[in-house]
């Protein structure tokens, strides 16, 4: 027997950055503590209230839409998708069924393999819906009430569809945190996996070659609520092996009679998915127009304005720093991955010293080591993109040594976090101060060279009788008199002495 | 007088919209529904060949308000007409999830 394939596909829910709610003035904020404070009649679905769609949030749909290719329906509509559920208070979900603002689209991710492969993964289609209020599900095991909070009932949600093109677990994950830093480089969503504003579900099922060489289906499985990229990987990889069990024991395939889709949760704690309690019967939504709001027409004009408020893309910035900063596929990667705002700054700074290989070290091991030290954002970091880059300039210019600009870096730091605000006048200062700065007057290092050697005779000997690593302490020494002096330049002139 | 729903049918619409009927009623509402879509079918003799399906019964387009945000309802007056409250949350009967 072949190895099965894998198919899956994930469905994703994903927060709209905007200020206020899709069809109503209420503020759309992640605000938990203060529950049912951001609610009005129109997302409370009183009698007589009537919604009316936010432009904000159907252009940032239809920058969503462009930027994973999809094609743009000139004429799109919303329809109530009708079930009953506490946190739905109008007892219907004003979503989007045949006429979705988007269709047929695509996402590019890496390969499994190492050899630099794309994988494109299709997008069925990405529609624009309300997104439901949050149940609190009493925890007592004492069967108490379900506490409902409609803060975050009517906010913009997209959920976004991909074709069943993903064939492993690392491309799941992969697929969700491409999509996640395409969606933060828009500007669309905050992503925020722990407060909800990025979900996903995944389709998954096995393409099994039986001993007869016939393909079968296991049947169709949808993990629900799946809320982390590790959570995506392990809930397919668990299903894949729980799916081919199962087919092994009981021989069930999709299209067998009785055989439907089934939903799944998953437990992240234990690592399996679990089954959840079959509905009544098979959904019906009974889907019709929403009455209440008009439909969207989208001309070129408008598409072309989305158009051109597109930013370039994660995948075209790795491209481009490889050939404008002759990075490294990984180092542009690290930086590119850590979102817009980050590499940003190192562009910044890279063309304020000029040399991106030097701009790229300092920011994805300096500035990230500090940042993670500090919990903080590169927005929030002391140091601004110009003075780090007016500080790598010496480096590259050769007035100051790697280790000498990693002190200055250090100094900066210590001088914000008393309080102080730094400028450019303090790398001066602080190279000043410490004896810094490159001692190119060889004439003044020779001396000290000549101290050394006199004030050392035992490491001068053993040097000289064969121990090359005894010249350690010499140029140890010196550069303890001479912090400026580039290491490498003092031990030739060392070995030169010596070697009189 | 048109021909009543199908029993099956009024009991699988009422159990979509929550609602509990007695024998007498799905009785009842079986002739009442059956004469409704009697009188929608009188559409179905009108030729509509040619005719482009509609989306929406008003013919305007993008209506759109801008991304304002405005005062919203008090939570006190939000939970004003719930059933049940505790002064912060609407409460509901336990909703039973596996997991």
């Amino acid at each position: 027997m072949n190895s099965p394939t894998l198919i899956v596909g994930l469905e994703v829910h994903v927060q709209l950055l905007t200020e206020s709610k899709l069809f109503c003035g209420c503020a759309n904020r992640f605000n938990p503590d203060e529950p049912n404070t951001q609610t009005c009649p129109v997302c409370l679905g009183l009698p007589g209230s009537l919604p009316v769609m936010n432009e904000r949030a159907f252009r940032l749909a239809l920058k969503t839409g462009l930027a994973l290719n999809c094609d743009i329906s000139p004429f799109t509509k919303w329809d109530r998708k009708q079930y009953y559920y506490p946190d739905l208070p109008k007892g219907y979900q004003i979503s989007q069924y045949d006429l979705p603002f988007s269709h047929d689209g695509w996402l590019e991710i890496d390969g499994d393999g190492d050899d630099g492969g794309r994988r494109r993964i299709g997008i069925i289609r990405a529609h624009l819906e309300e997104d439901a209020g949050k149940n609190l599900h009493d925890e007592s095991g004492r069967g108490g009430d379900s506490r409902v909070d409609l803060n975050r009932a009517g906010t913009p949600l997209l959920e976004i569809v991909s074709q069943p093109d993903i064939r492993s677990p690392q491309e799941a994950k992969r697929y969700l945190e491409d999509l996640k830093l395409l969606l933060t480089y828009l500007g669309v969503s905050d992503c925020n996996m722990q407060e909800g504003s990025l979900r996903c579900d995944a389709n998954v099922n096995l393409h099994v070659t039986t001993d007869d060489g016939k393909v079968a289906a296991t049947p169709i499985v949808e993990v629900k609520n799946l809320n982390s990229f590790r959570g995506v990987e392990q809930a397919v990889e668990h299903e894949a092996r729980r799916q081919l069990d199962e087919f092994h024991r009981t021989g069930r395939k999709l299209g067998d009679p009785g055989v439907e889709k089934e939903t799944r949760g998953w437990n992240a704690d234990r690592g399996v998915t679990f089954a959840q309690r079959g509905k009544e019967e098979a959904s019906d939504y009974r889907y019709f127009p929403d009455p209440d709001l008009a439909p969207v027409t989208v001309d070129e004009e408008l598409l072309e304005t989305i158009q051109d408020e597109l930013p370039e893309f994660p995948a075209e910035r790795r491209a481009r720093f490889g050939t404008a900063w002759g990075l490294s596929n990984y180092d542009a990667a690290v930086i590119v991955d850590q979102g817009a705002v980050f590499a940003d700054y190192f562009e910044r700074v890279a063309k304020t010293c000029g040399d991106g290989k030097q701009a790229a070290n300092w920011v994805t091991q300096d500035v990230l080591r500090e940042l993670n030290e500090r919990q903080l954002g590169i927005a929030d970091f002391p140091i601004a993109a110009d003075l780090l880059g007016r500080l790598l300039a010496k480096v590259v210019a050769g007035e100051l040594t790697v280790k000498s600009g990693r002190e200055v870096f250090a100094e900066l730091l210590a001088r914000t976090d008393r309080g102080e605000d730094i400028g450019g006048g303090d790398i001066d200062a602080i190279v000043a101060e410490k004896g810094l700065a490159v001692v190119a007057d060889t004439g003044a290092l020779e001396v000290v060279v000549e101290r050394v050697i006199a004030n050392n005779p035992n490491a001068a000997e053993a040097f000289r009788g064969g121990k090359p690593q005894a010249i350690g302490k010499l140029i140890g020494e010196v550069m303890r008199e001479v912090k400026g002096a580039d290491a490498k330049v003092v031990r030739q002139m060392i070995v030169e002495r010596l070697s009189r | 007088m048109s021909a009543p729903l199908a029993r099956e049918e009024v009991v699988r619409v009422a159990r979509l919209a929550r609602l509990k009927l007695s024998d007498a009623e799905l009785e009842r509402f079986a002739g009442q529904l059956g004469d409704v879509l009697g009188y929608v079918q009188i559409l179905g003799e009108i030729d509509t060949t040619d005719v482009e399906p509609m989306a929406h019964a008003v013919e305007r387009t993008n209506v759109f308000r801008s991304d304002a945000v405005q005062p919203s309802l008090g939570r006190e007056q939000a939970l004003a007409n719930a059933p049940k409250s505790d002064g912060r949350c609407f409460l509901v009967p336990p909703i039973l999830d596996a997991g």
